[in-house]
């Protein structure tokens, strides 16, 4: 399994994905691949191809909850850039250029402070993370099932 | 008679960070303005202030998620002379190198093939399901899978070199914290051949498509204007990651040459306007009107006597043939220039790899400490300057940044208006396929507004419309 947390930890909240697989790779959990950037990128389309189970973890603005688990896969791009690669993007890369298809979620962490060039995270987001922690170990414990998973 | 519109273009696409076109029309449809926004505020410098010399060139990396190496290694320059280091150790030099053409290689190759190989491929005016990456491989499959393979050799010289992909700590002041392991070496070479050969290829494609598209390219967003960037001390040759400054005029005559990059602030004004957050640098003494410039991969090979690597120079030789020596103005020349690039820093890192200082061990210098550091590099965007003063807490109390972006602020309003007033100015309906040509002349600087923030929940384009009043006429989203 790969895990992706990506974001830019020095834009307060945009720091969740990043925080969150930078926890989970200091647990250095069996099976699961970590990895940490800025953004996504075309060359995740190739990282992703070589898994079958695929997690992206980012920030999510005007998250109802502390955070979104949901299941996704290859879409055509709304905006196509470097700087807004989404998941559905590497996905579809993935599968136009390397004929695979791993199945995939995004890990949707509320944040709320984006503005400023500030780092850390803010108190909210920070007990959100918090949450989608606890929620991912026992999910990868096998404590919640997938399709429970898909409705957190 | 109709109304004068505001059309609004927010943010812009296929651009790294956010910004706005207004295109303001009078009232018989011809372009009056057109303006580049930059919407939101760094406040990096204020950021910086109190932080420990020693972290700031981590920390700088915050700043982009594009281009954070370039923003360490002109810290680590800037910490270097605080640390009263002049000179590094060939190791730790020749570290910070690779890192560098790692970086510009891969940054080049992102722009290229992913951001603007749509609008080369298929036209400015395609209909935007057609203007984008995934069209490119239906049609060039070999092309988009090679634009990966050569991404991930970038980023892997980069993790090499800094330490990690994001935060990366490899270059410290007056050094570097690691060399290369030989088995990282053997890595590298054992692909190195097949990058240079896909390089050609690349700026093969680049060229070809200058000229095939030569009176395109000659009139789109292209104008005369002046030209700077670090070259190398002995001989004025391309050096990205150290040198003096260099301007030339667009006809190529000499502004000023082999200046220690010290002394920018002697050289370049920071100009101020109302309505951008980012600043209008001028050459000092050709004043704001006439001492604007242009930096960035055509501006180096403009100012650039020639490139050390044999075959990025036998390409640069091609560029500048076309326009007999002198400057190239042709904004959309810079994707060519970029790949000339491209191919330099494979040849580059060729080079460094089979230097055994990358597996040297002596690997900081030291010297005695000073309290106000300067580091310019040539980031793949252009021109970059890093300025701080400390104090006896080895804190910062002052930085001063000048991106590449602001250097060529003024160049890409010039480029939206350029286009506007050609392609929207007369016109009784704006269609998407216009405004799109608008965003080619500010993509074709691949410009960086340092924002890096991106989290689930953006917006794809908004375009308004306002009346003569200020009221909003019309508002529609699009995917492009």
């Amino acid at each position: 399994m790969l895990l992706i947390g990506y974001g830019n930890p020095g834009r307060g909240d945009d720091g969740l994905g990043p925080a969150f697989s930078e926890g989970m790779a200091a647990r250095a959990l069996p099976g699961l691949e970590v990895d940490t950037d800025y953004q996504l990128v075309a060359e995740h389309a190739l990282a992703v191809s070589g898994h079958e189970l695929v997690i992206f973890a980012d920030a999510e603005i005007g998250g109802a909850e502390a955070f979104s688990f949901r299941e996704t896969g290859p879409g055509a791009p709304e905006v196509l850039g470097s700087h807004s690669l989404v998941p559905e993007t590497v996905l579809a890369l993935c599968e136009t250029l390397y004929g695979a298809r791993p199945q995939a979620f995004v890990l949707g962490i509320s944040g709320y402070e984006y503005g400023e060039v500030k780092e850390g995270l803010s108190d909210k987001a920070a007990a959100n993370l918090e949450a989608a922690e606890s929620f991912f170990l026992k999910w990868l414990a096998g404590e919640i099932s997938l399709r429970e998973a898909a409705h957190a | 008679m109709s109304e004068p519109r505001l059309i609004e273009i927010s943010p812009v696409t296929r651009v790294e960070g956010h910004g706005k076109v207004t295109i303001h029309l009078n009232a018989e449809n011809e372009v009056d303005e057109a303006r580049l926004h930059i919407v939101e505020f760094r406040g990096f410098e204020r950021f910086i202030r109190g932080r420990l010399m020693w972290e700031v060139p981590v920390i700088v990396q915050r700043l982009c998620g594009i281009c954070p190496v370039s923003h360490h290694l002109a810290a680590a320059k800037a910490m270097d002379m605080i640390a009263g280091v002049d000179q590094l150790t060939p190791t730790a030099e020749k570290m910070r190198r690779l890192m560098h053409y790692g970086q510009v290689m891969q940054s080049h190759v992102l722009h290229f093939f992913h951001l603007a190989a749509p609008d080369l491929l298929f036209g400015f005016g395609a209909p935007a399901e057609k203007r984008n990456i995934f069209e490119v491989i239906k049609e060039q499959p070999e092309l988009g899978k090679r634009a990966v393979l050569m991404r991930k050799y970038g980023q892997e010289i980069i993790e090499a070199t800094a330490g990690k992909k994001v935060h990366g700590t490899g270059a410290i002041p007056g050094g570097i914290n690691r060399n290369l392991p030989i088995e990282r070496r053997d890595h590298f070479l054992s692909s190195i051949d097949q990058m240079i050969e896909w390089s050609k290829d690349a700026v093969k494609l680049a060229r070809d498509y200058t000229l095939e598209h030569e009176e395109l390219v000659s009139e789109f967003g292209s104008f005369p204007s002046n030209y700077m960037s670090l070259v190398r001390e002995s001989d004025g040759a391309l050096d990205l990651y150290h040198g003096n400054l260099r301007a030339l005029s667009s006809t190529g005559d000499t502004i000023f040459d082999q200046v220690p990059y010290t002394r920018y602030h002697e050289l370049i004004v920071e100009d101020v306007r109302s309505w951008s957050y980012m600043k209008f640098p001028f050459i000092k003494t050709l004043g704001p009107e006439a001492g604007w410039y242009r930096v960035g991969p055509l501006a180096r090979m403009n100012t650039a006597s020639f490139i050390d690597t044999p075959l990025a120079n036998e390409a640069l030789q091609e560029l500048k043939a076309v326009t007999s020596g002198t400057p190239n103005n042709s904004t959309l020349a810079n994707h060519w220039a970029r790949m000339i690039e491209v191919l330099h820093c494979v040849e580059k890192i060729r080079e460094l790899l089979s230097d055994p200082d990358l597996q040297g061990t002596d690997l900081i210098a030291k010297g005695d400490r000073r309290e106000e550091g300067i580091g310019v590099i040539e980031a793949p965007r252009g021109n970059l300057i890093h300025h701080y003063k400390v104090d006896e807490h080895d804190q910062v109390t002052y930085c001063n940044l000048i991106v590449s972006t602001t250097h060529n602020n003024e160049g890409m309003n010039r480029a939206v208006k350029d286009v506007a007033v050609k392609h929207l100015s007369g016109k009784e309906q704006i269609t998407e396929g216009m405004l799109n040509h608008v965003e080619v002349a500010i993509r074709a600087y691949d410009p960086c507004l340092s924002c890096a923030t991106h989290a689930l929940g953006q917006m794809p384009l908004q375009v308004q419309l306002f009346g003569a009043g200020g009221e909003l006429i019309d508002s529609r989203e699009q995917c492009v």
